[in-house]
């Protein structure tokens, strides 16, 4: 899967629709998840975007790199926007004043425009059931901002508004999980993917985007400046918090589980630790503590797998 | 023939909303608002309109849900008092800022704390510059009659912004009063469907709710301020065209007696109507006393208040809402407007009415008397809160 992952991304449409030169640091995987929903669901879409580092860095008035349809309105209310979109398209098309054709609503912002300032309306959306495809692009704090931790920054992260200290270890808390909120709303999708496996991303989003109703994909996107990593290992460090189990890639479809890569054998932990200046303070014990829980979950994970549900 | 019924005055609002072929709905129950929306609710539900009706779960993304519907182009609506208000305020500015017409009814309710459901104007006055075309109303019939003529301004493309109908919680909105309904074909010729300039749609795809850097943030919001000064003409322009068609007139700045009097009663609202109760008796008792009503708070029609006003030795300003550690905002208002001029009347402010409190025609005669007295013994820029038990 590895190496057809690696060659088959020429297979995807050369088309951009999230146009080159916008404004992301080096080494950005929020900016490559975002291209490549993009070409996922190609010109017939209209997005609604969350304030954070992808509307910063797309939208510097008069310039845009959105060769689509492309609104941005607040921090907190990006799934209620997109209601008000994907309605509105809906009623428009009955009554006859544009025409008819499938038109996806997107949905888009990072860890803290989801998981904490904008679940309420999160919430509401999903649970209305508008027909819209909400993407997370988790960089695992508001990074935007400066680097401030969030409900979805994960143990032990050092974060400027949680910084190790001699008293307190970074992040104290553990990582709020964000798919398994989204479905238990019981949304007919939902599914995590990873820049790094961009064939599995793209297939994801299509899926989100066919299936009638509301669907959930939430993307981890490596950041170089918030995670203290070089770079050029973006898409190494995505390949290896999959592969450690530190984020499991799965669908759940209509509420059945389904992990769309396994390992037998996990890689170790330290791996994906070692590369990144945010985790530089961890001793051995608090990594040890992180990697049981990780297996653990990522046990139950494969346990609701194999059950389906 | 226009047909005259007596229906509660939150329900004529639905009734328009639904006349005026609203696209979608966004809803979320507060006091005294709720009305409005349970009566769209039903009017959906029993498939006498075609609209997006649906239920959100917070007035901030009842507003955001507008707002995305607005962009698409479609004609949003929404209504909203108090904490709700106070809950989308963040999304009034950005709705404003990007030029996007809708209509939004604010059944006015005071502002806790303390809680209190009762009618004031604090509400409102809370996002009072967030840009939008503001009407306050004085009964039902005015409250359904501006329902379309917010709509086809708002829509106008030298206007589009959003509008906002004051209508006061309570003391309006849970009224039975008689309204005039216009006929269908009537109001489908006054408010054709909405032809955005731009919407959001993949045929031709556009970028909105772009940020600005400082270079050019400025500018934008000059254009904005600009723009709604200037939608001016076409408010009255608006209301001609209203009036033309069902005889009912309406103006920024409208008087009772006024053009002689020496003491003028200054309000907003639905106090309006008691008012000029206290001002015929005052008028038979011999007194030289008249009334200005502020219809349009925004753009603030400072011409039209001079013109009514400025003849006058003094006013008595009636606020609903305080300005804590100032004086009310109309009066505030007010006083701006004529500073420029020598001769100049008096304000003399009175905050009265706050949460519900009734305010009768003895009330406002007293404020005219206490008001007469005081600027007489020199307290010629007073202010307090009437009728306060001490």
């Amino acid at each position: 899967m590895e190496n057809l992952n690696v060659f088959a991304v020429r297979t995807l449409t050369q088309k951009e629709y999230f146009a080159p030169g916008h404004r992301s640091c080096q080494g950005c995987a929020e900016a490559l998840a975002v291209r490549l929903v993009a070409k996922a669901l190609g010109r017939n879409v209209v997005i609604a975007a969350a304030t954070g580092c992808m509307e910063i860095v797309s939208s510097p008035f008069p310039y845009t790199s959105w060769r689509v349809p492309w609104f941005h309105v607040a921090f907190e209310n990006t799934a209620a926007v997109a209601s008000g979109i994907e309605s509105a398209l809906k009623v428009l098309m009955r009554k006859g004043r544009i025409p008819q054709k499938k038109i996806v609503t997107l949905a888009m912002a990072g860890d803290g425009g989801t998981a904490d300032i904008g679940l309420q309306a999160l919430s509401g959306a999903l649970e209305r059931g508008h027909d819209f495809v909400y993407v997370c692009t988790d960089n695992e704090a508001y990074m935007n901002t400066g680097i401030q931790r969030s409900s979805s920054t994960p143990f032990g992260a050092s974060t400027t508004t949680s910084p190790a200290g001699k008293m307190k270890q970074g992040q104290i808390t553990w990582k709020k999980n964000m798919p398994a909120i989204a479905a238990a709303h019981n949304i007919p999708y939902v599914a995590t993917a990873c820049p790094s496996y961009p064939i599995d991303l793209v297939q994801k989003v299509k899926k989100a985007a066919d299936i009638e109703g509301p669907a959930y994909v939430h993307i981890l996107s490596v950041c170089p400046t918030g995670w203290r990593s070089v770079p050029d290992i973006s898409i190494k460090l995505g390949r290896l918090a999959v592969e450690t189990g530190v984020f499991p890639l799965y669908e759940v479809e209509h509420g059945k589980y389904h992990l769309s890569i396994d390992f037998p054998k996990l890689k170790p932990m330290k791996e994906y630790i070692r590369l990144q200046g945010r985790f530089r303070h961890m001793t051995d014990e608090m990594i040890e503590e992180a990697q049981n829980r990780v297996h653990r979950e990522y046990e139950q994970l494969k346990e609701k797998a194999k059950r389906g549900f | 023939m226009a047909k005259r019924v007596g229906m509660e005055v939150s329900i004529a609002a639905a009734e328009a909303v639904r006349q005026a072929n609203v696209d979608v709905i966004s809803a979320y129950p507060i006091t005294p608002q709720t009305h409005i929306v349970e009566h769209l609710s039903e009017i959906v539900a029993n498939g006498e309109m075609d609209a997006e009706f649906f239920c959100v779960e917070s007035e901030h993304s009842a507003l955001s849900v507008c707002v995305g519907a607005a962009a698409t182009g479609a004609r949003a609506f929404t209504c909203t008092s108090s904490q709700g208000l106070a809950l989308m305020s963040e999304i009034t500015y950005i709705a404003s800022g990007l030029r996007l017409p809708m209509l939004m009814i604010i059944s006015n309710r005071t502002l806790s704390a303390p809680l209190s459901i009762w009618n004031d104007h604090s509400d409102t006055m809370s996002i009072r510059d967030c840009g939008w075309i503001q009407f306050f109303v004085e009964n039902g019939q005015e409250v359904y009659d501006h329902v379309f003529v917010s709509y086809r301004l708002g829509e106008d493309r030298n206007v589009l912004f959003p509008v906002i109908i004051n209508m006061d919680g309570f003391i309006l909105s849970h009224v039975i009063e008689p309204i005039e309904l216009i006929e269908q074909e009537k109001i489908d010729q006054f408010l054709p469907p909405y032809q955005p300039l731009h919407r959001l749609h993949p045929d031709r795809p556009v970028t909105m709710g772009a940020f600005a850097l400082p270079g050019i943030f400025a500018e934008a919001k000059k254009a904005q301020e600009e723009a709604l000064r200037s939608s001016m003409p076409k408010i009255t322009e608006t209301w001609k065209a209203f009036g033309d068609m069902t005889g009912r007139y309406y103006h920024p700045v409208e008087t009772h007696k006024a053009e002689d009097a020496d003491t003028l009663l200054v309000t907003m609202g639905s106090c309006s109507e008691t008012a000029s109760v206290a001002v015929d008796k005052m008028r038979q008792e011999g007194r030289s006393v008249g009334l200005v009503k502020i219809r349009l708070w925004r753009p603030f029609p400072f011409d039209e208040l001079k013109k009514a006003a400025l003849h006058a030795k003094q006013l008595v300003v009636i606020d609903r809402a305080i300005s804590v550690g100032a004086c009310g905002p109309v009066a505030s208002e007010v006083k701006a407007a004529l500073y420029g001029y020598d001769q100049r009347p008096s304000v003399y402010n009175f905050v009265a009415g706050i949460s519900g409190r009734d305010v009768t025609p003895s009330d406002f005669i007293k404020m005219v008397d206490k008001a007469e007295i005081e600027i007489e013994e020199g307290n010629k820029e007073g202010y307090e809160i009437y009728g306060v038990r001490e």
